[in-house]
C-alpha cells in the first residue's frame, strides 16, 4: 500500500514559539491513523500545514500526491476537514451550512447526507448562532463525512459530542476505512483513538516522538503482571530475572512490569513456584503516552 | 414573594455592577462624552454663527417651516437662537441616547447568556434578578450621566438655564423609556441579535411614528401620533419654548413597567431561553449558497439593506433641502464655508451638491471597508479556515470579498444620485438635473475606491492589521475634505484621494485624476491578493 501522506522535518515557528520541531509523519493509504498529544503539542499546526492554509518553514509534505502548499486547490478536493474548534456563519442554518461546504467541495453525496443528518439527530433548521458546541461539531462532521473524498483530516472531532454520538461517530469511522478511506484523526481522548485507530503517533513538543500500531507501542512498553504465588521468591530475586522491574512483594502477591520480550521468561518462573492466579494486562494506551510524556522517556525501553 | 426570597433574587447585584463597570468603563464614558460634545459643540458652531434671536428667526425660518426637515428633526422650541442651537441634537441625542441604554443592558443581560458567561456565575451566589437589576442601574446611570451634562454643558456655554434643563429631561426621558424597552427585549427574545432586532426595531417604529406626528400641522389628528413614541415626547419637551419638564414622568413610567414586565418573564423562563424562539432557519441552501461570491453576498444581505435605505433617506432630505438653500446665500458665512468644503464651482445649490456628495461618498466608503474586512473577520473567527479548506482557491475568497467592497459602494452613491436627481429639481428650479446629480455621486467613486482598496491590501497582509483601514479612511477624509476649512497644508491635503475629486456638480469631470486613483485602487488590490496568497490564513 502507497502513503497517503508524507511528512519530512516539518518545522514550523510563530514568532519565538518553536511549534513544530522536525515533524516526521506518515499515514498509508486506506488506514485510520491516531495523531495523538496534549494541547499545544502541534497538532491542529501539523493539520493545518497538510492542508497548505500554513506555510512551512523547512520540510516537505506530500499529500495524496500533492504539495499541499503550491497545490492546495487540487488537494482540497480529494479531502474533508473537521477544524478542532468548529465556527458556523451565525446565520446560516445547520443544513444550509452542510450544503455549502459540500459545494465549495464541489459536490456531496446526497444519500450519505441524509442518513448522516439523521444518525447525528441533528437539527438542519437551526440557525448556526443557536447551536450548542456538540451541535456545531454535528454540523461539520456531517459536512466533511457525506464528501465523496478518499482523505478525512478530522481534528478532535468528537468534542462536545456526548457519548450516543461518539458511538455513531465510531461507527460511521469504521464505515469510512471499510469503504477504503484514509483518516488522519487527530486526538487527546486515548479510549477514542485506541478503539478507532490501525496506527497512532504521538507527537510531543512538535516531534513525533513514536509511530506505529498499538501492538508495536505495546511491544516497546512494559506489562504489568500480577500473581498469587504458593511459594513466592524474594523481592531481590525476581528483580534479578530479566527484563522485570516495579516489582512489589506483599506476601504471596507478586506485582510487576515485564519487557513484552521477557514475558515468557518471566511465567515460566512463576509457574516453577506454583501460580493460584495470574493476571497480565499489556499497557494502555494512556500508559503508553504517559511514558512518552515523562520528562526523560523513563518509561518506555529503548 | 416573601421579602427574603426578594432580596435573594437581587444577591449580587453589586457585584454585577462593578463587573458591568469594568467591562464598560471605555465604552460608556467615551459614549456619554461623545453626546455631551455633539450638543454643546453644535450649539456653539450654531451661535457663532446666529449669535441672536433676530439672525436666527430671519435665516432659517423657511428651512425650519420644510416639513421634511421637521420629520427628521423634530419641532423647533421657538424662534430663538438658542432653540436654533439644539434643534437638530435634542431628537437625534435623544436617539443616540435610547440606542446607548439598549446597548448596555442588552450587553450586560442577553449578551452574557448567549455566550454562557451568565451560567457560569449563575451558578455561583447571584440572584436570578441581578444581573437584569445590574444592567439597568448602569444604563440609567449613563442616561442621567448624558442628559445632566448635556444640559450642564448648554448652559455653561450661555443657553437659557430652563431651557438647558429641560433639553436634560428631553434625553432623559427617551433614554429612560429606552432602558425601559430594552430590558423587556433582552427578556422576550432568545437571541442577542433577536434582542436587538426587537430594541432597536421599538425605537425605529417611534421614531417614525414621531416622523409622522411632527411633519403635520398641530391642528391635524396625526399630530397625536407623536405622542405615543417616547421620541415624540422628547422633542415636545420643545427646550428653549415649552419647556415642558413634566414629559420626563411618561419616560420614567415606561422604564418602570419594563423593568416589571421584565422581572414577570425572568419569573417564569429557563436560563438561556426566552418567550419568544430563535428564528430557524431553511433546511436546505438556496442557489446563491453555491461559491464564495454567493457567500459573501448571502451573509452581506441585511447590511446591504439598510445601507441601501439610509442612503435612500439620505438622498431624498439632501434634495428636499435644495429648495432652501437659496437662501442661504443670503449668509455670508456659510457661503464661505460651503465653498470650502465644496469649492466654488457653479451656483450655491452645486456648491451644497458637491458637499453632500462627498460626505455620502465617505459614508459609501465606510460601507464598502465593512464589506472587506470581513475577510479578516472570517479569519479572525475561523471560517476562513473552514472555507479555505475546501477547492476555493485564495485568490476567489479574497477576490469575493473585494468584489462586494467595490460594488457597494457604486450602488449606494448611484442609489443617492438617483434619489436627489429626482427629488432635487421638484424642490428648487436651480437645483442641477438628474445627469449631473447622478454623474456627480458617481464621480466621487474613484476616492472611495482607493479606501476600500487600502482595506484589501491590509486585510490581506494581516488579520490583525485590517482594522487600521478605518483610522486611515477617516484621516483620509477629514484632511482632504475639511482640511481647507482647517488650514492644513495643502501638501498633506493632496495626500488624501478625496483632495483629487472633481467638483461636481458644476465643475467639470477630471478624467486623468480620476484615472489615477482608479489605477492606485487597483494596485492596491493586486498587492494585497499576491500578500493574501502567500501567507499563513489560520
Amino acid at each position: 500500500m502507497s502513503d497517503a501522506i508524507t511528512v519530512r522535518d516539518l518545522r514550523k515557528t510563530f514568532g519565538a514559539t518553536v511549534a513544530l520541531d522536525g515533524l516526521d509523519l506518515t499515514v498509508a493509504e486506506g488506514e485510520v491513523h491516531g495523531f495523538l498529544g496534549p494541547n499545544g503539542a502541534g497538532k491542529s499546526t501539523t493539520l493545518r500545514a497538510l492542508l497548505g492554509l500554513l506555510r512551512p518553514d523547512a520540510g516537505t509534505t506530500t499529500v495524496l500526491g500533492h504539495d499541499p502548499w503550491g497545490d492546495a486547490t487540487a488537494l482540497h478536493r480529494l479531502l474533508a476537514y473537521v477544524p478542532g474548534d468548529v465556527v458556523l456563519w451565525p446565520t446560516l442554518s445547520g443544513g444550509e451550512t452542510i450544503d455549502l461546504l459540500g459545494r465549495l467541495r464541489g459536490g456531496m453525496d446526497e444519500d450519505r447526507r441524509r442518513r448522516l443528518v439523521e444518525r447525528f439527530d441533528l437539527d438542519e433548521r437551526k440557525k448556526g448562532k443557536a447551536y450548542s458546541k456538540g451541535n456545531r461539531q454535528k454540523v461539520a462532521l456531517v459536512a466533511a463525512l457525506a464528501a465523496d473524498v478518499p482523505l478525512l483530516v478530522l481534528d478532535e472531532p468528537t468534542a462536545g459530542l456526548d457519548p450516543l454520538m461518539e458511538q455513531v461517530f465510531q461507527e460511521e469511522l469504521d464505515a469510512a476505512r471499510a469503504a477504503g478511506r484514509t483518516v488522519l484523526l487527530s486526538s487527546h481522548i486515548l479510549s477514542e483513538v485506541e478503539r478507532a485507530c490501525d496506527r497512532v503517533s504521538i507527537v510531543r513538543s512538535g516531534r513525533v516522538v513514536d509511530s506505529g500500531s498499538l501492538e508495536d507501542l505495546r511491544r516497546l512498553t512494559r506489562t504489568r503482571v500480577r500473581a498469587t504465588l504458593e511459594r513466592a521468591p524474594s523481592a531481590a530475586e525476581v528483580t534479578g530475572w530479566p527484563g522485570v522491574a516495579d516489582v512489589v512483594l506483599e506476601g504471596d502477591h507478586l506485582s510487576c512490569a515485564v519487557d513484552a520480550a521477557h514475558l515468557g521468561d518471566l511465567v515460566g518462573e512463576l509457574s516453577r513456584r506454583g501460580v493460584g492466579g495470574l493476571t497480565v494486562q499489556p499497557p494502555t494506551l494512556e500508559e503508553l503516552f504517559l511514558a512518552r510524556y515523562e520528562p526523560d522517556g523513563a518509561g518506555a525501553v529503548r | 414573594m416573601s421579602e427574603v426570597a426578594r432580596l435573594r433574587g437581587l444577591t449580587g447585584t453589586g457585584e454585577l455592577l462593578r463587573l458591568a463597570w469594568r467591562r464598560d468603563r471605555v465604552l460608556v464614558p467615551v459614549s456619554v462624552a461623545g453626546l455631551v460634545v455633539l450638543a454643546v459643540g453644535s450649539a456653539r458652531a450654531t451661535l457663532a454663527v446666529y449669535p441672536d434671536d433676530a439672525a436666527a428667526a430671519g435665516a432659517l425660518a423657511d428651512l425650519v417651516a420644510n416639513p421634511a426637515v421637521v420629520a427628521l428633526y423634530g419641532p423647533l422650541g421657538s424662534q430663538t437662537a438658542d432653540a436654533l442651537a439644539v434643534f437638530k441634537t435634542v431628537l437625534m441625542g435623544a436617539l443616540l441616547t435610547s440606542v446607548l441604554a439598549v446597548v448596555v443592558v442588552r450587553r450586560h443581560t442577553r449578551s452574557e447568556e448567549d455566550e454562557g458567561r451568565l451560567e457560569l456565575l449563575g451558578a455561583g451566589v447571584v440572584g436570578r434578578q441581578a444581573p437584569l437589576a445590574a444592567a439597568l442601574v448602569l444604563a440609567v446611570g449613563a442616561v442621567l450621566a448624558a442628559s445632566a451634562l448635556a444640559g450642564a454643558g448648554l448652559a455653561a456655554v450661555g443657553l437659557d438655564p430652563r431651557g438647558s434643563l429641560a433639553f436634560g429631561v428631553s434625553w432623559a426621558t427617551a433614554g429612560l423609556a429606552g432602558t425601559g424597552v430594552a430590558a423587556l427585549a433582552v427578556q422576550v427574545a432568545s437571541t442577542t441579535r433577536g434582542a436587538g432586532g426587537l430594541a432597536f426595531g421599538a425605537l425605529g417604529a417611534g421614531y417614525l411614528l414621531r416622523a409622522a406626528g411632527d411633519a403635520v400641522p398641530v391642528t391635524s389628528a396625526a399630530h397625536a401620533l407623536g405622542w405615543l413614541s417616547p421620541l415624540g415626547w422628547a422633542g415636545r419637551v420643545e427646550p428653549y419654548g415649552a419647556d415642558r419638564v413634566a414629559l420626563l414622568l411618561p419616560g420614567v413610567a415606561v422604564l418602570v413597567a419594563g423593568a416589571v414586565a421584565a422581572v414577570a418573564v425572568l419569573a417564569r423562563r429557563d436560563l438561556g431561553g426566552g418567550l419568544l424562539p430563535a428564528r430557524r432557519g431553511p433546511r436546505r441552501a438556496g442557489a446563491l449558497l453555491s461559491g464564495p461570491l454567493g457567500l459573501v453576498v448571502r451573509l452581506a444581505t441585511g447590511t446591504v439593506t439598510g445601507w441601501v435605505l439610509g442612503l435612500l433617506v439620505a438622498g431624498a432630505v439632501v434634495g428636499s433641502l435644495l429648495g432652501s438653500v437659496g437662501d442661504l446665500t443670503e449668509n455670508r458665512e456659510v457661503q464661505r464655508v460651503l465653498e470650502q468644503l465644496g469649492g466654488s464651482a457653479g451656483g450655491v445649490e452645486d456648491i451644497y451638491l458637491a458637499t453632500e456628495t462627498k460626505f455620502a461618498g465617505f459614508a459609501a466608503a465606510v460601507a464598502g471597508i465593512g464589506l472587506v474586512l470581513r475577510l479578516a473577520a472570517a479569519e479572525r473567527s475561523g471560517l476562513a479556515e473552514a472555507v479555505l479548506a475546501t477547492p476555493t482557491a485564495r485568490g476567489r475568497w479574497y477576490g469575493a470579498h473585494v468584489a462586494a467592497g467595490v460594488v457597494l459602494p457604486a450602488l449606494l452613491m448611484a442609489v443617492l444620485g438617483s434619489v436627489v436627481g429626482v427629488v432635487g429639481p421638484r424642490s428648487s428650479d436651480a437645483a442641477p438635473g438628474f445627469g449631473p446629480t447622478l454623474g456627480a455621486a458617481l464621480a466621487v467613486l474613484p476616492a472611495v475606491w482607493v479606501l476600500v482598496a487600502v482595506g484589501a491590501v491590509l486585510a490581506g497582509s494581516s488579520a490583525r492589521l485590517a482594522p487600521a483601514t478605518w483610522g486611515v479612511a477617516l484621516v483620509a477624509f477629514v484632511v482632504g475634505e475639511l482640511g481647507p476649512t482647517m488650514g492644513l497644508p495643502s501638501g498633506l491635503v493632496d495626500a488624501s484621494p478625496f483632495a483629487h475629486l472633481s467638483q461636481l456638480p458644476g465643475g467639470t469631470f477630471a478624467a486623468l485624476e480620476a484615472a489615477v486613483l482608479v489605477a492606485l485602487a487597483a494596485a492596491l488590490v493586486g498587492a494585497g491578493a499576491v500578500a493574501y496568497r502567500r501567507r499563513d490564513v489560520a
